[in-house]
């Protein structure tokens, strides 16, 4: 039987999988991306298994939201993308450093 | 509660929403060349926000089902950010406008009043927040438009890094939060911060704090300390402040904070006020540690916005020492506090816009700043008063404002605390004394341009006085506001 616990277990993976990404990945912004989609997929695993747990409603709402925040996330984000090859000509981690200190 | 009288709580923001749809269609009917019509439309805008708080907005209670709240902090909160608002919208023309980069209208934009507006309209949400959802959402509206704020200069390549850093760290505090709020709605029931403080007062009663809400209170509190740039979520501060435009800056460094830290009061206090012994202690560790970084970090700066960053992680830190007592005067004192800081840290903002050479571009090394008080005095004295009251000297007004914090965290039985943070106070004047003592004592620098604009030398000299001597005046006024702000939350 699939409990509460194996959906916390996984959205609990799936976060730290997406931290990681983000922390270790040295090679492409993009990557950095979609490990914040993988994030914001953790949590949502985690509202729905909360709300069907519960039986109340308001997890599911705040999914709907968390999709829709996160979809105009990746669109602002993909622009500063967009806007920073432009002036680098390249997009890997490593090359954001024109600030340091 | 009918659904009319929920929208005429949210007025405020119903106006600062609308207006900016409307001036989004005036910028892009009529182009780039609305843009200072458009600012000053914008500062209109907050104007006509800020006085519909005095009606039923200021205080008229919940709204949208328990979504929503309009209270006197609230209220005081939304004040401080309209005013750091609408600087941020003044300063602005000018500086983008010299830089001509980008074309004989240089980067002066019709966009960047509206995203200002969009802007306030979340931070107001932040503060009035009752509920997870309205924190989420609010915080989030604001998140993206600080991203598009921070790289604003398209054609400067700073300008394009500070944004694409915000985002990244940004984007990864948010999962943060939004983590922390799955677990506290799981293991509380609820996403109402009332429903949560009676859920975790059953939790304290019962044995202790379970563990699932105690990691969601970990995280939630970690995705804000990230907001405020608190240490040990500070990293990303000094390179934002050193990449975006300066008026972008300033408004980062006033702005926002106020709204943070407003959801942090309102957070810890509304929502997690049972649980208080949990999250004191992350409280002192968090205000200790920025106070001590902001002091050790400013000092090897070279590039002014730079310093000012460790500044305001320094000063953010102090605040927080008014929060960890925890009491309505600890809250008073912090709100007293952010509206200080305000002051202070917009007029150094205002100053950093005057340093630029004869041809108008900015200049930000901290070495340019020498002989200052021999080619402009006026700027010299002012730029001296505000690192005096950032320092917390007597008799200016940033004593008050720390007297005020330490003040409230000795009632509360936290003397230690404030015995280190006074002792820190006295390594972070170094940094500031040494701005003053290259103004004043070091041979001159080639001189800046001279000053052209009426309006920022104007508010540079009301925001002098503000926090000058003369600011006590104010005091009393402040006192009652931020009491009456604080009695809303207890």
């Amino acid at each position: 039987m699939i409990g509460l616990q194996h959906y916390l277990v996984v959205g609990a993976l799936l976060f730290v999988l997406g931290v990681f990404g983000i922390l270790f990945n040295r090679k492409n912004v993009i990557i950095v991306l979609m490990a914040i989609e993988l994030i914001l997929l953790a949590v949502n695993i985690n509202l729905i298994a909360f709300s069907a747990y519960l039986g109340d409603l308001v997890g599911q709402v705040f999914a709907m939201f968390v999709l829709t925040v996160a979809a105009g996330e990746a669109a602002v984000g993909l622009a500063i993308v967009v806007l920073y090859f432009r002036g680098r000509g390249t997009i890997a981690v490593d090359d954001v450093n024109r600030m340091k200190g | 509660m009918t659904y009319a009288a929920s929208l005429a709580l949210t007025l405020p923001e119903m106006i600062l929403a609308g207006g900016a749809l409307v001036l989004l269609m005036i910028a892009a009917f009529a182009g780039d060349r609305s843009a200072r019509a458009v600012h000053w439309l914008a500062v209109a805008l907050i104007a006509a926000a800020g006085l519909a708080l005095l009606g039923p907005a200021g205080n008229g209670g919940d709204a949208f089902g328990g979504l929503y709240r309009a209270d006197p902090f609230a209220a005081f909160a939304k004040l401080l950010i309209y005013v750091a608002a609408a600087v941020s919208l003044a300063m602005a023309p000018d500086f983008f406008a010299r830089d001509t980069t980008g074309g004989p209208q240089g980067q002066l934009r019709a966009e960047y009043p509206v995203l200002i507006l969009l802007s306030a309209v979340g931070m107001g949400m932040m503060v009035s927040a009752v509920d997870l959802l309205t924190l989420y959402v609010g915080l989030e509206l604001q998140n993206l438009v600080a991203y598009i704020l921070a790289s604003f200069m398209r054609n400067n390549t700073r300008s394009a890094e500070a944004g694409l850093k915000y985002f990244v760290l940004s984007a990864l505090a948010s999962g943060i939060l939004l983590y922390g709020i799955s677990l506290l709605y799981g293991f509380t029931a609820t996403t109402g911060f009332d429903g949560i403080a009676a859920a975790v007062a059953t939790q304290v009663e019962g044995g202790g704090l379970g563990a699932g809400t105690l990691i969601g209170l970990v995280f939630l509190l970690a995705g804000i300390a990230f907001k405020i740039a608190a240490v040990p979520f500070h990293m990303w501060t000094p390179d934002i402040y050193e990449g975006s435009p300066t008026p972008v800056t300033g408004f980062f460094a006033s702005a926002p904070k106020v709204a943070a830290m407003a959801l942090f009061v309102r957070v810890t206090v509304e929502a997690l006020g049972p649980a208080t012994d949990a999250w004191r202690q992350i409280i002192i560790f968090a205000a200790l540690a920025s106070i001590l970084l902001g002091a050790f970090g400013a000092i090897g700066q070279g590039n002014i916005k730079r310093m000012l960053a460790y500044s305001s992680i320094n000063n953010i830190g102090f605040a927080l020492i008014g929060l960890a007592a925890g009491t309505e005067a600890g809250v008073a004192a912090v709100m007293s506090y952010m509206a200080i800081y305000i002051a202070m840290t917009l007029g150094s903002f205002l100053v950093v816009l005057q340093m630029r050479d004869a041809d108008g571009r900015p200049i930000e090394t901290i070495a340019s700043l020498s002989g200052l008080s021999q080619s402009r005095r006026g700027l010299a004295a002012a730029f001296a008063i505000f690192m005096f009251s950032l320092a917390g000297i007597p008799p200016l007004l940033g004593f008050w404002a720390k007297f005020l914090v330490f003040d409230a965290a000795v009632a509360a039985g936290l003397w230690p605390l404030a015995a280190i943070g006074i002792a820190a106070s006295v390594i972070s004047a170094f940094y500031y004394l040494k701005i003053v003592k290259t103004m004043y004592f070091d041979d001159p620098a080639p001189a800046y341009a001279p000053a052209n604009s009426v309006l920022e030398g104007g508010l540079i000299a009301l925001a002098a006085t503000a926090v000058s001597p003369l600011g006590y005046f104010a005091v009393p006024a402040l006192g009652v506001v931020t009491a009456s702000a604080a009695r809303a939350l207890f």
